[in-house]
């Protein structure tokens, strides 16, 4: 019998679950389309903003042994030149009929709006928004992320100006996330996407007596999230009715099972392009697929959110 | 498992290297192969890479071009740097007789894979290219294998004037098995065009910004290709597929490569 791992996100149909998460491999239109011909179900370009950024001065990532920190600053050329980017790419990836996904950030409401707007025009198959950066509205400059409330305000706002495909990206730096999962649902978004990087967490040099990072801090990624974010995935998919793309840590077949049994209806593959390159997709797909014979599964159907009992 | 963090190496021995820049070796080992690049991180000044001259002990050149090179290269002996790495793909090591090919600081990744031909006994044609005569770095390296370099100018000041291309191509048989280039993107292009011309197999080291040195952020990208970890060392066929690549879609590159010159 043969293996059936396509995927249905929102009625995007993908050919496996493997989505390249956003912010690695993500910055040009060439590595986008290189990533779909790797194998990957769909891939997410790296979060952009209305203006160009410079990101932060090295050192930004560092391998510090059980995972990635970063805190590369989200440089990107702005909504304008995102949009040619994502049209380039969109070219490539229509041949191979993998979907792709756009990523949108801003500090304030109005800007999450007119970014869309502009990134829109790219016709991507789906926009995320990434809410983990600052809002600078907030009186201690708070990611929306971490608020239940303006979460579902960003959300709402965007779903006026937006009618395609939206996903909002959860942070799990939140004492509960399924509060912020039920608002941003509320608000009018169409699926999840959960997790972002966890922390932020500290990397220091005790040779040179300061943290190795620019920035200081920066988001924890790879096999030391992996456990919180299924964790995250679980929960948000008890509560909400919508579909999660589940991420964070998913560096083998194995990873990708328990993000799928935790309720994923796509896993999202980031740090595991570090370890493995492009390659990633395919070993971590030939993994789940064995897993699945070996377990008796013929499609991702059969055990999705299985764990929920 | 914490490879990917920095090691720190104390200075050993500064040599100045012309007008340009300076040569750092340390006290310390670190395997590297020729090619392959270093991240070296000066705490609160900042971190950038640098292409591995010799690995044992490990050597850096560094051209003064900005703040974090001038700071790198007034180092005092005994005084610290942090280092991960090395980083990328090396160049191939082949059988056969081989040309080195150095525009400006490119000099540094072609040293070392001197070094390591000379250990395996095939000597490599050396050709190095540079602004002006104070420009040159390395030169003493390469003597002291016993290699005896061939220079070229742009204004004649030492050597032949023209570029290490044409130095090059003004050979009386120019086309040896094994090209191996190293510098501007200017004379990596016509490098490229030439070898693939005359059907040599010829590798190339191209440089890009690049920031998190390990195949994460994306900034080096050329064409569908992250530089920091993909290459930085090409084929020449690789090299011009990428430039075409990327000039297809900004057409602003060629214009700018064109009025690039040697640090």
């Amino acid at each position: 019998m043969a293996l059936d791992v396509s995927v249905d996100l929102c009625g995007i149909s993908l050919r496996n679950p493997l989505v390249l998460a956003s912010g690695i491999w993500g910055s040009c239109a060439e590595t986008l389309v290189r990533v779909g011909r790797a194998g990957a179900g769909a891939v997410t370009a790296k979060s952009c903003s209305l203006e160009p950024r410079q990101g932060h001065p090295n050192p930004t990532v560092l391998d510090w042994g059980h995972g990635l920190i970063n805190a590369i600053g989200l440089s990107n050329p702005g909504a304008w030149e995102e949009k040619r980017i994502l049209q380039r790419a969109a070219v490539g990836l229509k041949e191979m009929g993998v979907p792709l996904i756009a990523s949108v950030f801003a500090e304030t409401i109005v800007s999450f709006q007119r970014t869309v707007e502009i990134i829109a025009q790219a016709e991507p198959d789906l926009i995320e928004l990434n809410i983990s950066c600052p809002n600078v509205e907030d009186e201690f400059g708070r990611p929306f992320a971490l608020d239940p409330i303006m979460a579902a305000k960003v959300t709402a706002a965007v779903r006026e100006v937006y009618k395609g495909i939206l996903s909002v990206k959860l942070s799990p730096n939140v004492p509960d996330i399924v509060q912020v999962a039920r608002a941003v649902e509320k608000a009018g978004a169409d699926l999840l996407t959960a997790v972002n990087t966890l922390g932020p967490g500290m990397v220091i040099d005790v040779h040179a007596g300061r943290p190795v990072l620019s920035n200081k801090v920066g988001g924890i990624s790879g096999a030391a999230l992996r456990p919180i974010a299924v964790r995250c995935v679980y929960e948000i998919t008890q509560a909400v009715s919508i579909p999660v793309i589940g991420m964070g840590g998913v560096l083998t077949g194995e990873d990708a099972m328990q993000m799928l049994m935790a309720g994923a209806t796509a896993v999202g593959i980031g740090s595991a392009l570090y370890y493995y390159g492009e390659a990633a997709f395919m070993r971590i797909l030939g993994e789940l697929e064995e897993l699945m014979v070996q377990e008796g599964y013929s499609s991702i159907k059969e055990f999705r959110g299985c764990a929920h009992g | 498992m914490a490879d990917g963090l920095h090691r720190v190496f104390p200075l050993m021995r500064r040599v100045e290297e012309g007008k340009v820049g300076a040569t750092l070796i340390f006290d310390g080992e670190l395997k590297a192969q020729p090619g392959q690049f270093v991240m070296v991180w000066l705490p609160g000044v900042g971190e950038r890479p640098f292409s591995v001259v010799d690995d044992a002990p490990l050597t850096l050149t560094v051209a003064r071009v900005g703040p974090f090179t001038r700071a790198l290269t007034a180092l005092q002996e005994g005084e610290r740097v942090w280092i991960r790495g090395p980083f990328g793909r090396p160049f191939p090591l082949r059988q056969g007789s081989a040309i080195l090919v150095a525009g400006g600081s490119g000099v540094a990744s072609l040293a070392f894979l001197a070094k390591r031909l000379c250990e395996k006994r095939t000597e490599p044609l050396v050709i190095l290219g540079a602004r002006t005569e104070a420009n040159f770095m390395l030169t003493w390296f390469f003597e002291r294998m016993g290699l005896c370099p061939l220079l070229a100018t742009d204004d004649g000041s030492k050597g032949w004037q023209g570029t290490a291309v044409e130095r090059l191509e003004a050979l009386s048989q120019p086309w040896r098995e094994l090209i191996y280039g190293c510098g501007p993107e200017r004379m990596l292009r016509a490098l490229a065009s030439s070898a693939v011309r005359h059907g040599a197999l010829c590798w190339l080291s191209l440089e890009r910004v690049m920031k998190c040195g390990i195949g994460v952020c994306g900034h080096c990208h050329c064409g569908d290709q992250l530089v920091c970890r993909d290459g930085p060392v090409f084929s020449a066929e690789e090299a011009l597929r990428l430039w075409r690549l990327e000039a297809r879609d900004n057409p602003q590159i060629a214009d700018r490569e064109d009025s690039e010159r040697y640090p």
